[in-house]
């Protein structure tokens, strides 16, 4: 529940910022209403139930600095990028602190129709697809960061594929955040249209160039058309002083399909809030993650997922890997509306910890307005078998490559649900060589 | 110089004392069998000898080939030529046959110094081992014993063995579990692999298993010592009365589990 009196965090917080940019009349009505809803709400903390069990303190009193309206240029250039290549070859946005850097970006060419572009230069030429769906799924009625995010709207990705078009490469959104002398915050808002019929995959990513805390608070307004198919990859890879807070807001029409990926790999503090509105009947939506948390970081994985049409199915399956004193909390909620008859929802959060002091947290909710539904979740908890790590070692695996085995086992559940191969083979090595294996 | 010597060997297993004073010896090429009622201490020394971790020496010597292992870790264990064929074979979900077989196989040149087999070479080594214990093909691409049935289970022991070539093969109730056939495919595995110079030490509770693997020696271990030894007719003396009679022989009652 919002407090009655915003906590005393708000202004001060609201002051590292900057000011509410200026804009056409229709994106100042968003941001303002960003702006005013912050304001109600104020930032979270631990007495809100959303916010249980995850402390903002980091945030709450961090110093930050807006970063600048141009995109900071990086050393050593576009070659800068290139030991971080997912060996993506399809349209690459660029984003230096939040903002489009079309020196960084390659477009390449595009099927007949197709946009793929900043949001910003969108924005600026008033596109009808933008003006039709920016900021209308995201919802702030309780979210300080959502209502933060288009308070602050700049910048970000914009993607849009008209009806019936494949588009077969990822287009890859690259978020850089570079070192500087203070802590840079960004809002980065991807937009991304896919419509009827068409196929498309979009990978978010999230790289910091230096260990320096930054803040990104971005949100993504994913539209899954009518029988569109549609991947989203997240991939969180940034230093372990980053904070990192986004929101993946989708709306699925009606058969379509749609899968959300999370592979989390970096941060002090990581919050993924994954709502998808299954609003179409027979629409199919699976939220897979796979989390790796070290040192004293910490990962929130938030699921909200609305069942609002009949027959329609949705999967969540999480899969986390904590070692040192990390912690994390899934929390997966599942809304059933009235009407949404044959819903056939499923959750599973599994979690491995490789040490004692390690906290996982699991909170599933379930809340049911109709009667004709299934909907089952399910949690383990576990350390690494030591039965099997025996096993192993007493066929002359050595200590380090058992407990590589057999992680990598417990992570293969995750990558092997992820379509793109190339990709998935491709982060499979960047999550692995992340493992804290320990000594032989 | 004996393969393997035990002296002395006093263990406990969750504070209890269950190895209490255990001299063996064997000699490269040579098969023993540890008979004994249940709880007598024989997967005890199983998990003794190939360093399982719940296991803890608190007196005696393990030597191998001269060497005292007492401080070497199961995978050390192994690289330097001990081999357990497991009682109840592990399942290891989302690891396959093939990665696991790889990795063995691999762990083992490395203490050789030699570089990793290479995929075809790999492949041929598996497919001839493989004929031999009359396995199929598709279990390289499942889990680790997952699914395995009790038979493949053990097959798939004697299996691992054969392609790791230990020079002590420790056999933990390899037959428990097995029907006729599977006993016999098992054990013509076993003997295929014994050539004069690699040991064994066959761990059963039944006189059967030694029908297909003949003895040299069969010691009887009764509350952690061995307390008679004697050529394989000890087996089928035993079979034949039981371990109560040794109870006047030793003068002590025997402990069951």
């Amino acid at each position: 529940m919002p407090t009655l009196t915003a906590p005393t965090t708000t202004e001060p917080f609201l002051a590292h910022l900057g000011r509410v940019p200026a804009g056409p009349a229709w994106l100042t009505e968003i941001r303002q209403r960003g702006l005013a809803r912050y304001r109600q709400l104020g930032l979270p903390t631990i007495r809100d139930e959303e916010w249980r069990y995850t402390r903002i303190d980091a945030i709450a009193r961090g110093s930050f600095e807006p970063a600048p309206a141009k995109p900071a240029s990086i050393a050593g250039g576009a070659k800068a990028l290139d030991p971080h290549d997912l060996g993506l070859t399809g349209p690459r946005l660029v984003f230096v602190n939040g903002r489009f850097s079309p020196e960084l970006s390659r477009i390449g060419q595009l099927p007949k129709g197709v946009a793929v572009g900043g949001l910003g230069a969108a924005i600026a030429v008033n596109h009808s697809i933008v003006r039709e769906h920016l900021g209308q799924y995201l919802d702030i009625s309780h979210d300080a960061f959502g209502a933060l995010n288009l308070a602050f709207l700049e910048d970000g990705g914009f993607v849009h594929v008209p009806a019936d078009v494949k588009l077969d490469q990822p287009v890859h959104l690259l978020y850089v955040s570079t070192p500087g002398s203070k802590a840079g915050v960004c809002h980065p808002h991807n937009l991304v249209v896919i419509e009827a019929g068409a196929k498309a995959t979009v990978v978010e990513d999230y790289l910091s160039l230096g260990e320096d805390t930054n803040f990104s608070n971005a949100v993504t307004e994913l539209v899954v058309g009518d029988e569109a198919d549609v991947e989203h990859y997240l991939i969180e890879r940034e230093s372990e002083r980053s904070l990192n807070v986004s929101t993946l807001r989708i709306q699925q029409g009606k058969s379509s399909k749609f899968a959300s990926h999370s592979v989390l790999m970096g941060g002090q503090l990581v919050r993924n809030n994954v709502h998808p509105v299954l609003a179409g009947q027979g629409a199919w939506s699976l939220l897979n993650g796979l989390y790796l948390v070290t040192g004293q970081a910490h990962v929130d994985n938030h699921m909200r997922v609305e069942h609002v049409a009949a027959h329609c199915d949705s999967r969540q399956f999480y899969r986390g890997i904590l070692s040192d004193q990390a912690s994390s909390i899934f929390s997966g909620r599942i809304k059933v509306h009235r009407g949404a008859q044959k819903t056939d929802a499923k959750q599973n959060s599994s979690n491995l910890l490789l040490s004692d002091d390690a906290q996982a947290n699991t909170k599933p909710q379930l809340e049911i307005y109709a009667d004709d539904v299934k909907c089952t979740h399910g949690a383990t908890v576990g350390q690494l078998d030591p039965e099997g790590m025996f096993y192993l070692q007493s066929r002359g695996i050595d200590a380090v490559t058992a407990r590589g085995l057999l992680i990598r086992a417990f992570a293969g559940e995750s990558l092997d649900r992820m379509g793109h191969e190339a990709l998935r083979a491709e982060l499979e090595k960047r999550f692995l060589e992340r493992l804290p294996l320990g000594d032989a | 110089m004996s393969l393997l010597e035990i002296r002395n060997l006093h263990a406990k297993v969750e504070g209890r004392e269950i190895l209490r004073g255990l001299d063996l010896t064997i000699n490269p090429g040579e098969v023993h069998s540890i008979m004994g009622p249940n709880g007598s201490g024989k997967s005890t020394l199983a998990g003794v000898l190939t360093g399982r971790e719940a296991y803890e020496v608190t007196d005696g010597q393990i030597l191998f080939q001269g060497q005292d292992i007492g401080d070497l870790s199961p995978d050390e264990r192994a690289v330097a030529g001990i081999f357990l064929a497991f009682q109840y074979p592990v399942e290891i979900p989302g690891v396959s046959t093939t990665q696991f077989l790889k990795a063995a196989v691999n762990a083992h040149r490395k203490a050789r110094g030699q570089k990793d087999i290479d995929a075809v070479e790999f492949l041929k080594l598996v497919r001839d081992k493989m004929k031999m214990l009359q396995m199929k093909d598709d279990l390289l691409k499942r889990a680790v014993n997952e699914g395995f049935s009790g038979g493949e289970k053990k097959r798939h022991e004697i299996f691992q063995m054969a392609l790791l070539e230990p020079k002590l093969a420790v056999l933990d109730e390899t037959d428990s579990g097995l029907d006729i056939d599977a006993l016999r495919i098992v054990s013509e595995g076993v003997n295929a692999l014994r050539d004069g110079k690699r040991s064994f030490l066959v761990i059963t509770h039944y006189q059967r298993l030694l029908n297909y693997i003949v003895p040299d020696f069969v010691h009887v271990l009764v509350n952690g010592r061995i307390v008679k030894s004697g050529p394989k007719d000890l087996a089928l003396e035993l079979e034949a009365k039981g371990y109560g009679w040794l109870e006047q022989e030793i003068g002590e009652p025997i402990a069951s589990a």
